[in-house]
């Protein structure tokens, strides 16, 4: 295969990240030379809709929001695959079909694994 | 479905099936208020399906035969390497059960990902494309990953966790990096297709060289190889030590076989780059497995340089790339995977009042205390110095055959010169032993399982130089099949 023809093929992906880096240094410095920064404490402080902050915005929250949303993205993923399956069954037949349902059978060994473990419990 | 045969992935099938059915089992088990028995009944279990998956994995053909449209590969290479991987995770579970439980953190989840990682080594020496190279890494390391930090409640062990997981991470960004450029400059991740294209063109273009190199930093992060080796002994430090026997043990000879794989067939065009790349990493492992020993206080901190030298060893067979070099290279992993399995039955017993000790100071005056372990050790180090007749010599010896024969005279040289640095770090230990003030005794015993892995382990060291011949031939079977084609 002659490489140089295939690389012709992937210039405007080159092109498309010079651009990219070039509007993206052009917006950060841009900023950094046109405005005028100078900082004083009212600039520096938080805003919360003209009200002083409440709180801290750093606060500890439960760990389990983190679990939940690991276990959220697995069955996403799930979903992700699902989809273009759904749409191509009838090309790949049989084999397609039973390539997802033990897919499946894995992922529903997990989850079982997990309600079980106790990880779908909030108290 | 042209090619779908699944019979040669029936070891890793059965692994997959068992390691799932174990985790709803042992689960069920735990549940009912039996914790403790649990996890040794499921570890017991565990260790005897490997030992069916080894009896599977004999009983079908090793006749070369590619399978899945291209994505695995079954031939005599893999299923050697594959018979090793099983027995070390055999061995490094028997040594664990006890361990886990005197530490107190024996559960159902260890000896399952002990097989997942397993499972993803077995994949990793038998890919035959690029991506299922990639899942099958990726499905070890994560496991591995979590193995690293399985004593959550040791700061040091969920260090090493994290270290070892952004490490590992960012050695995958690199691998993938790496597959990308390759895949774009050949058109195809499939390793006969990629050796196809690299076989015809005239000049190597600038990216493709780029991508090997980029695939090789990844690798080397795997195989700990200098300068990609600082996690090793922070990992192994940290992680408890019956994990660390793990990974001394298996996960070095998956990659070194995958990396022998990916090296002679995809990339056998490019073996002038590849070669200089392995040359350097070689003797750099060497030496800095050598001369950082030196100062460690910590014996499980020994072992990791102790490991990365030796893999400054085994890629001398992989820098001189002929089929001497290779067969010198397994047989070289075989000889030193079964010594740390020895070194770690005894690391594993230096227990005292409860706590597990592991500072080299501890050992001091073993002889007089506990002079049958002091004895097992001695021999274990001397051969793990290479001083005939032990077995480790023998290691040694064939890849400097091999490096001699290859005309690699500098690399030999480095070797044996390093390897005299090396000695001299093995043979302290046995000096604390023999000549310092004999501390307290340690006590507790060895369990059965490890008292057996011991003494095979030594036997194994002091009879090699009786029956070498049964060990060659098989890994030269091995090898040639990687060179026929």
């Amino acid at each position: 295969m002659a490489s140089e023809e295939l690389l012709i093929q992937y210039l405007p992906i080159l092109l498309f990240m010079f651009i990219a880096c070039a509007i993206s240094v052009a917006m950060v410095f841009g900023s950094i030379l046109v405005a005028k920064q100078k900082p004083d404490s009212e600039k520096n402080s938080a805003y919360e809709c003209g009200f002083e902050a409440f709180t801290d915005a750093r606060n500890k929250f439960d760990v389990r929001f983190y679990l939940v949303c690991l276990l959220f993205i697995i069955f996403d993923l799930e979903i992700a695959f699902l989809f273009p399956w759904a749409v191509s069954l009838k090309e790949i037949g049989m084999f397609g079909f039973w390539s997802m349902m033990s897919f499946l059978g894995i992922l529903t060994v997990g989850f079982v694994y997990e309600w079980k473990k106790g990880a779908l419990d909030w108290e | 479905m042209i090619g779908f045969n699944l019979i040669p992935l029936l070891p890793e099938i059965f692994l997959a099936l068992t390691g799932m059915g174990l985790l709803i089992v042992g689960l069920n088990i735990t549940k009912e208020g039996r914790g403790k028995e649990a996890a040794e009944i499921v570890s017991w279990t565990s260790c005897a399906s490997y030992a069916l998956a080894f009896v599977v994995l004999l009983g079908i053909s090793w006749q070369p035969q590619i399978v899945l449209n291209g994505m695995f590969k079954l031939d005599q290479f893999a299923g050697f390497v594959k018979l090793l991987i099983l027995l070390g995770m055999m061995t490094s579970l028997a040594l664990s059960v006890r361990f886990i439980k005197d530490e107190g953190f024996a559960r159902i989840e260890y000896p399952i990902l002990i097989t997942f990682a397993g499972i993803g080594m077995m994949i990793m020496v038998s890919a035959s494309n690029l991506l299922t190279l990639y899942m099958g890494l990726e499905l070890q390391s994560l496991s591995l990953y979590v193995l690293a930090s399985f004593n959550r409640n040791s700061l040091r062990s969920s260090e090493a966790g994290i270290k070892y997981f952004l490490l590992g991470a960012l050695s995958s960004g690199l691998l993938l990096f790496g597959i990308s450029l390759i895949y774009g400059f050949t058109g195809s991740i499939d390793y006969g297709a990629i050796q196809a294209t690299l076989m015809v063109l005239q000049d190597i273009p600038f990216g493709v060289t780029f991508g090997l190199v980029f695939m090789l930093a990844g690798l080397a992060f795997k195989v700990s190889a200098v300068p990609f080796h600082m996690w090793t002994p922070d990992v192994y430090q940290g992680a408890p030590t019956s994990v660390t026997a793990f990974f001394a043990l298996v996960p070095k000879l998956a990659a070194m076989a995958l990396l022998t794989r990916l090296l002679f067939e995809p990339f056998s065009a490019l073996s002038e780059q590849w070669g200089q790349i392995i040359y350097f990493i070689s003797v750099a492992s060497m030496m800095v497995g050598a001369f950082a020993a030196i100062g460690q206080e910590n014996i499980k901190r020994l072992m990791a340089y102790s490991s990365i030298g030796n893999m400054g060893y085994a890629l001398i067979g992989l820098a001189v790339g002929t089929q001497m070099g290779v067969s010198a290279l397994l047989i070289y992993l075989l000889i030193y995977m079964v010594m740390t399995a020895g070194t770690f039955a005894i690391i594993m017993s230096m227990r005292r009042d409860g706590r597990a000790y592991e500072n080299i100071s501890d050992l001091s005056g073993m002889s007089q205390t506990n002079p049958v372990l002091a004895y097992c050790l001695a021999i274990l180090m001397f051969s793990m110095s290479g001083i005939p007749p032990l077995a480790g010599f023998f290691g040694k010896l064939f890849i400097f055959e091999a490096a001699v024969a290859g005309e690699f005279y500098v690399l030999a040289v480095l070797g044996v010169l390093s390897s005299v640095v090396a000695a001299y770090y093995y043979l302290r230990i046995v000096k604390v032993m023999f000549f310092d003030e004999a501390g307290d005794a340690f006590e507790g015993g060895l369990p059965f399982a490890r008292r057996l892995i011991l003494c095979l382990s030594i036997v194994f060291v002091l009879g090699f130089i009786l029956k070498p011949g049964v060990f060659i031939a098989s890994t030269q079977g091995a090898v040639a099949a990687l060179f026929a084609g």
